[in-house]
């Protein structure tokens, strides 16, 4: 469970701009050790940009963002990646590496210069790949798998980085059904079991608010709400935020409402 | 296993290569001369001819396809080239100037030709770097492009030059842009070209895991703790001025830089601890076959060797695509 004591991430008073454009203003929030915290809002939100301040892939911004309380800028890059990691979607140009292979360049932080990969990082993969269920995969050649299967291997490769903070850019968006269930499983299973911390951007708010403890929305690079999935799945704070207009409905398994989608023609702001 | 045993054999190849073809020749010189055992003559061409033109030309291609396979790892570009960052057209500028203004002088027994195209080298190096920065930090495109416009911009002043020289003059620089190796004699390009291709070769090697994060992409190479920038910069600016320093003393042999890693990546696979010493080892023995080639096929007249190696290369690579390419 999240300890709300011993945050793993301060953001405090951040704001970020590429060029003239303000991109994020403002954000404040931090995340406990073990939160499973979704991160929602519209398109153009900020919210992917947010994930890459987080992991210093954009670099500058002004306010704070602090890991374990030390502020970023005193990290050097390697240190921090043993321990945040970012997962891009699975999408895009792959050079053709192996499965295993690719999992085993997630060793990085851990390889000094000269030291060649040693028994103990193959052990650590070994691991993270039979725990993702992708050991059949290991000699496949990454661009001959799906998406789905790529998104599995993205968050073995972190896992085996070694990061105790999952920072992940929308993991299930493009996924059939089974391997959204496979991805959502193997995040939780990774949080409840090891503890570690998942910040996950996504646009499917029905399932961030049954898989996370923690949800904040974004809107325009501000935080425009921060709380628990209980109190967003109400009809005005999501109108606010999405600006149209939603349908709620009792869940027959659990108590927090879902968004219904709407007949053509009923939905409008 | 497998690509440990290619690795080998590839060293072996090379090895094979290196010591044979010093022997090769309008005069044919036994195994023997190499400890000593032959006339004094042969053994005389064996080390102030064959065995100095050999080792630069090994020196040239191992430096050539490593920077090649470099810059396609950092600009994520199957197409890039030691060349694409306008390297070759600055040095062949500078060797154009010297050619055109008839000049004729050597320094620290280095030819004034190669002073004029290392100078032009490193101009446009600094050239390229400060537009690409001024532009927009760096990013690839902008550099890729950067190099593409000052390619073409010493190009057209080559052709210039060429337009106002006379025809010997003209006859030199165009030979120039072929690249060859004939003009090595003795230890002291060896001496020269050594300290460049092997901090080049060093520091490439040295990233062997960075260029490996940035080809799956440079934001998950920076997620993996990897600082792009820092490293982009080390190895272009390093394998630039290798490259530079191969052109002054060879001229732009091409191909080599091109095809070279394909070839290693179809034989050996991505993996840039692997790829690195094979693109290494393989380049440096295709270009002193092809210089071998180059020296005997019309001999006593010889081939400017930039000819032959996408002649010999070209149909090779093909063959390699269609029989290789496809497989898992």
């Amino acid at each position: 469970m999240p300890d709300p004591q011993s945050p793993v991430l301060e953001i405090a008073n951040f704001s970020f701009r590429i060029g003239t454009k303000e991109i994020l203003r403002d954000v404040t929030f931090s995340v406990a050790k073990g939160e499973y915290l979704s991160i929602v809002g519209p398109n153009g939100a900020g919210k992917t940009t947010l994930l890459k301040c987080i992991d210093r892939i954009h670099r500058g911004g002004s306010g704070r963002i602090a890991v374990y309380g030390r502020p970023l800028e005193s990290y050097r890059q390697r240190e921090l990646a043993r321990h945040l990691s970012y997962v891009p979607q699975a999408d895009g140009r792959v050079f053709p590496f192996t499965v295993e292979q690719f999992v085993l360049m997630g060793r990085y932080p851990h390889l000094n210069a000269f030291s060649s990969i040693g028994h103990e990082d193959r052990k650590t993969v070994l691991e993270v790949m039979e725990r993702a269920a992708i050991t059949p995969f290991a000699h496949r050649r990454l661009d001959t798998l799906s998406g789905g299967e790529r998104q599995k291997i993205y968050i073995a490769a972190a896992l085996a980085q070694g990061a105790e903070v999952l920072l992940l850019d929308e993991p299930t968006t493009f996924l059939d059904y089974r391997h959204q269930a496979e991805i959502r499983d193997l995040l939780a299973e990774v949080n409840r079991n090891s503890g570690v911390t998942i910040v996950a951007v996504t646009h499917d708010v029905n399932r961030a608010a049954m898989d996370s403890h923690r949800i904040v929305a974004l809107s325009a690079g501000r935080v425009v709400f921060d709380g628990a999935p209980a109190d967003i799945m109400q009809a005005d704070t999501l109108e606010q935020i999405y600006e149209t207009s939603f349908l709620l409905v009792g869940h027959p398994q659990g108590d927090v409402p879902i968004i219904a989608p709407q007949l053509p023609g009923e939905a409008g702001p | 296993m497998r690509s440990a045993t290619l690795l080998l054999a590839l060293a072996l190849l090379a090895l094979v290569v290196v010591c044979g073809a010093p022997l090769v020749g309008s005069e044919s010189i036994p195994l023997g001369a190499l400890w000593g055992d032959a006339e004094p003559g042969q053994i005389k061409i064996l080390w102030t001819l064959r065995m100095p033109r050999v080792a630069v030309g090994f020196l040239a291609g191992a430096g050539l396809a490593l920077a090649g396979m470099a810059f396609q790892a950092l600009f994520r570009n199957a197409l890039a080239t030691p060349f694409t960052l306008g390297v070759s057209s600055g040095a062949s500028l500078g060797a154009a100037i010297y050619i055109h203004l008839g000049l004729a002088f050597s320094f620290l027994r280095i030819p004034g030709e190669s002073w004029f195209a290392f100078t032009g080298a490193l101009l446009t190096i600094a050239v390229v770097y400060g537009l690409a920065r001024a532009a927009a930090g760096a990013s690839n495109v902008t550099m890729l492009l950067a190099g593409v416009a000052v390619s073409f911009f010493f190009s057209s002043m080559i052709l210039f030059l060429q337009y106002l020289s006379d025809l010997t003059r003209t006859f030199r620089m165009v030979r120039w842009v072929m690249g060859g190796l004939e003009s090595i004699v003795g230890v002291d390009t060896i001496l020269t070209l050594f300290p460049f291709v092997f901090a080049g070769c060093a520091v490439v090697l040295y990233f062997r895991h960075e260029l490996n994060l940035i080809t799956t992409g440079e934001e998950l190479a920076v997620a993996r703790g990897v600082e792009v920038d820092r490293v982009k910069l080390v190895v272009f600016v390093v394998a630039s001025i290798m490259v530079g320093a191969i052109v002054s003393v060879c001229g732009p042999i091409g191909f080599v830089g091109l095809m070279a890693p394909h070839i290693c990546r179809l034989l050996i696979g991505p993996d840039h601890r692997k790829l690195a010493p094979a693109t290494l080892l393989f380049g440096g023995a295709f270009l002193v076959a092809c210089d071998t080639l180059a020296r005997t096929v019309i001999a006593p007249t010889e081939l400017p060797v930039g000819i032959l190696t996408a002649l010999l290369g070209g149909p090779f690579f093909v063959w390699l695509l269609l029989t290789r390419g496809g497989e898992e």
